[in-house]
């Protein structure tokens, strides 16, 4: 069935054009995104300048020796995914699929440590409305620190699940030979998703985890 | 074009740099530099994405039309916080 499908869709002049198309139309998503993350960031600053000192003391809770590590693996699951594309480019079938699936257990990694960071901030009572209990001055503040820090790791944290599924997805097309050197441009794009979510921690790690000087 | 190969060696050495990077703002983090700790972490953290854009996401590589996408993505994000900054600091 493969062999017969056309090279490109039939509205594209050439495969290359296509394959500019594909990855022009994920940097077009991928800058809603930016806006996206964008306003909750403005949000944070806001509040932050706003609230200094709550904001430094509500930090200096959060475990580096989570966020740290957690930081490193994203990082590596963005060295296997460039590593991913790279084989895929070279009609490496073998080595494609075993660095996606490499690349989505990172991000499985990256759950599992952010879930048992999540554990930890609920037996210290640090979960807005639902479980929080401040000793310090300007509770209220501190509780508004923890309320942008949980929307701001849920909705990544939503964005790495997204990733690993479409990583799962595209490890699976390629273990069928669906990618090939002429046909890559699926794990190209995949991938500027991956290290779009790669980035946005790359901002959210030093914004929450590292407020003024520990 | 987007089709350029790059050398495992590129791939690496720009790891080796995220990694470096990395552990450097998080040392910062732990000297007082009053004020300056946010600038240093911000200016981290954009060197850190901006090697992960140009190289691992191949914008480098890339058609010029891209440029421009996600630049505009970007630009439209420092229009925002500018401007948002520019009302709080100079309210009495």
């Amino acid at each position: 069935m493969l062999e017969q499908t056309p090279a490109h869709a039939h509205q594209f002049e050439t495969l290359e054009q296509q394959r500019e198309a594909d990855t022009l139309g994920m940097w077009t998503f991928l800058a809603t995104e930016v806006l996206f993350f964008g306003g909750l960031i403005m949000c944070y600053t806001f509040a932050r300048f706003s609230y200094p000192q709550a904001f430094e003391a509500a930090s200096h809770r959060l475990y580096v020796t989570y966020g740290g590590p957690n930081t490193a693996i994203l990082l590596c699951s963005s060295l296997t995914m460039a590593l991913a594309v790279r084989a895929a480019q070279l009609g490496r079938r073998k080595a494609t699929t075993a660095l996606l699936a490499v690349t989505a257990l990172f991000g499985v990694g990256f759950l599992i440590v952010k879930g048992f960071e999540y554990h930890t901030d609920y037996v210290e009572q640090l979960v807005p409305r639902f479980r929080f209990h401040w000793e310090g001055a300007d509770a209220e503040h501190a509780q508004l620190f923890f309320w942008l820090y949980f929307v701001l790791t849920g909705l990544h944290a939503l964005h790495v699940t997204i990733g690993v599924v479409i990583l799962a997805i595209v490890a699976i097309l390629s273990w069928r030979g669906g990618i090939t050197a002429e046909k890559y441009v699926i794990a190209e794009v995949a991938g500027l998703y991956w290290h779009f979510v790669d980035i946005v921690w790359v901002f959210l790690f030093p914004l929450l985890y590292l407020i003024g000087h520990r | 074009m987007s089709h350029t190969i790059v050398p495992t060696k590129t791939y690496l050495a720009i790891f080796g740099a995220l990694m470096a990077l990395l552990g450097v703002t998080v040392a910062v983090a732990y000297v007082d530099l009053g004020e300056f700790n946010l600038a240093a972490a911000m200016t981290i953290s954009v060197v850190k994405a901006a090697l992960i854009v140009t190289f691992f996401m191949h914008l480098r590589y890339g058609q010029k039309l891209t440029w421009v996408f996600a630049g505009a993505g970007f630009f439209w994000l420092a229009i925002m916080l500018a401007l948002v900054m520019c009302d709080y600091t100079t309210r009495p």
